[in-house]
């Protein structure tokens, strides 16, 4: 049985597993997902999959506030957050608790990259995301700037406002803003993976030596073989629990 | 010197230096009259001739209609609420609030980061997490607390004709057998989770058991002596 703990309260006892995938827009990492989760249910897993800002209640007020351009770097952490804690209650905690696979594309790292590209205060957003349950393995889909933005520009001409950063005023042309957003999240997925120790796969390679190093990445702890690591003492308002408590 | 201050976090791409104005939050569990306490106050002040505008939990342009909506059908996780409400009171404060006190206004606020502190904490929230996320909020000039017993409410709840709502009986949790029994016990914890927010944040108690016109006199007097240091308190 996996221990499964929050960043903010002791460990609870479930049978399942969670594997969250992040990095910035067109580092491929959704494809990867989508092709792990056919791969696992072939192998006769039990997989649910989790998306960001999926809540059937909360997106919609995320929808309107982004139409009407209501939302300013707190109220849009917020509603994010809103979203992300009704999936933990009502899907994955559950699942876990079910003993089902949980793959959940962009994780509580997604909110500390983006959010923290807003402006918003580093400590405040991992405070806020304390309730999370921390994932059996995290993957960073590391990549090049210019090959995500390649990949984005060349096949989506439409950015949307907030998806483009619009809302900080970085530049008045939205592709020209969208990259210099980006490039404030990359950076901040770059300290997040050292702070939280993710896992760091190279998204330049191909589809499917990609899936071969991801499947073989998670296989232990699908297996059982091998266990979460004990969690790095990153940020101290994380108040993350002590190593023994995490090993079962 | 800055006149406000948050507790402790910054609003990102908000600036506090040009705020004048009042900030006054009006706080108590439901039934113990703020509605009628906050209109009473604003006629008061605004014929002393000062700019007055208000605010209230769930009022705001982006959260109202979803949180109304969640509401109708216990649909949404018990944290997740706590956040919503959160997001609610980041709007007002963003959109309401600090730009009436950019113009110095006299801001009165029918609860405030309190009332949804305590409710998340009944509902079995960690007091420091909760108390983190509302860090970005600005203190108050002064909150005055309408105190009053479980007790006195069940007449008042029962007498304007509206009866125990669901969400103010905690039925979501529920703490009781039924809606009396649940009302009593959530209530109960309410505001024994306010009361010790007022030691913690210095509110000014009111005791809301007496006539309603003694409650507001009291109210009015002190919200014009603390607007006006010294001016002694208008004949009326």
């Amino acid at each position: 049985m996996t221990q499964v703990r929050t960043y903010g309260q002791s460990p609870g006892h479930y049978p399942g597993k969670l594997f969250i995938v992040e990095g910035i827009d067109g580092s491929g990492k959704s494809t990867q997902l989508a092709l792990l989760a056919q791969w696992l249910r072939s192998q006769g897993h039990l997989v649910v999959h989790s998306e960001w800002n999926s809540s059937p209640i909360v997106r919609r007020t995320t929808a309107f506030g982004k139409k009407q351009k209501l939302l300013t770097p707190t109220t849009f952490s917020l509603i994010h957050a809103t979203d992300f804690s009704d999936r933990v209650e009502r899907d994955i905690v559950p699942a876990l608790k079910a003993g089902a696979i949980v793959l959940a594309d962009r994780y509580v790292y997604t909110a500390f990259a983006r959010d923290v590209a807003r402006g918003v205060s580093r400590a405040w957003v991992r405070s806020l995301y304390r309730f999370a349950v921390v994932p059996t393995l995290a993957i960073y889909f590391r990549v090049p700037l210019e090959v995500a933005l390649y990949r984005i520009l060349s096949g989506r001409p439409k950015l949307k406002w907030y998806e483009a950063g619009m809302d900080l005023g970085l530049h008045g042309d939205v592709t020209e803003s969208y990259k210099l957003f980006q490039r404030r999240i990359q950076d901040e997925y770059e300290q997040i993976v050292e702070e939280f120790g993710l896992a760091v796969m190279d998204a330049t390679r191909p589809v499917e030596v990609q899936q071969r190093a991801l499947r073989q990445l998670i296989l232990p702890y699908v297996r059982g073989e091998q266990l979460p690591a004990p969690p790095t003492q990153g940020s101290p308002t994380l108040a993350l629990p002590k190593p023994r408590e995490v090993a079962s | 010197m800055k006149r406000f201050a948050t507790y402790g976090e910054s609003l990102a791409g908000v600036s506090l230096d040009d705020l004048s104005g009042w900030l006054i939050v009006v706080e108590g569990t439901d039934g113990v009259g703020r509605t009628t306490h906050v209109n009473r106050l604003r006629r008061h002040l605004e014929e002393l001739g000062y700019a007055v505008a208000e605010t209230g939990l769930t009022r705001s342009d982006l959260a109202s209609r979803g949180i109304r909506r969640a509401k109708l059908g216990n649909t949404l996780g018990s944290n997740a609420f706590n956040l919503f409400y959160a997001t609610d009171f980041a709007d007002r404060l963003e959109q309401q609030i600090i730009p009436a006190l950019r113009s110095g206004f006299v801001m009165l606020t029918d609860r405030y980061t309190y009332s949804l502190i305590a409710r998340a904490i009944v509902r079995g929230a960690d007091p420091d997490w909760i108390k983190q996320v509302f860090a970005f909020a600005l203190k108050p000039s002064a909150t005055f607390y309408l105190r009053i017993e479980v007790e006195d409410l069940v007449p008042r709840v029962l007498a304007d004709g509206g009866g125990f709502d669901y969400w103010e009986s905690g039925m979501d949790l529920p703490m009781g057998e039924d809606l009396y029994d649940s009302f009593m016990n959530y209530q109960r914890r309410l505001i024994r989770e306010l009361d010790s927010l007022a030691h913690e944040y210095a509110f000014t108690t009111i005791d809301a058991t007496r006539k309603v016109d003694d409650i507001s006199d009291e109210l009015c007097d002190r919200v014009a002596a603390l607007l006006a240091p010294g001016r002694p308190a208008p004949a009326v």
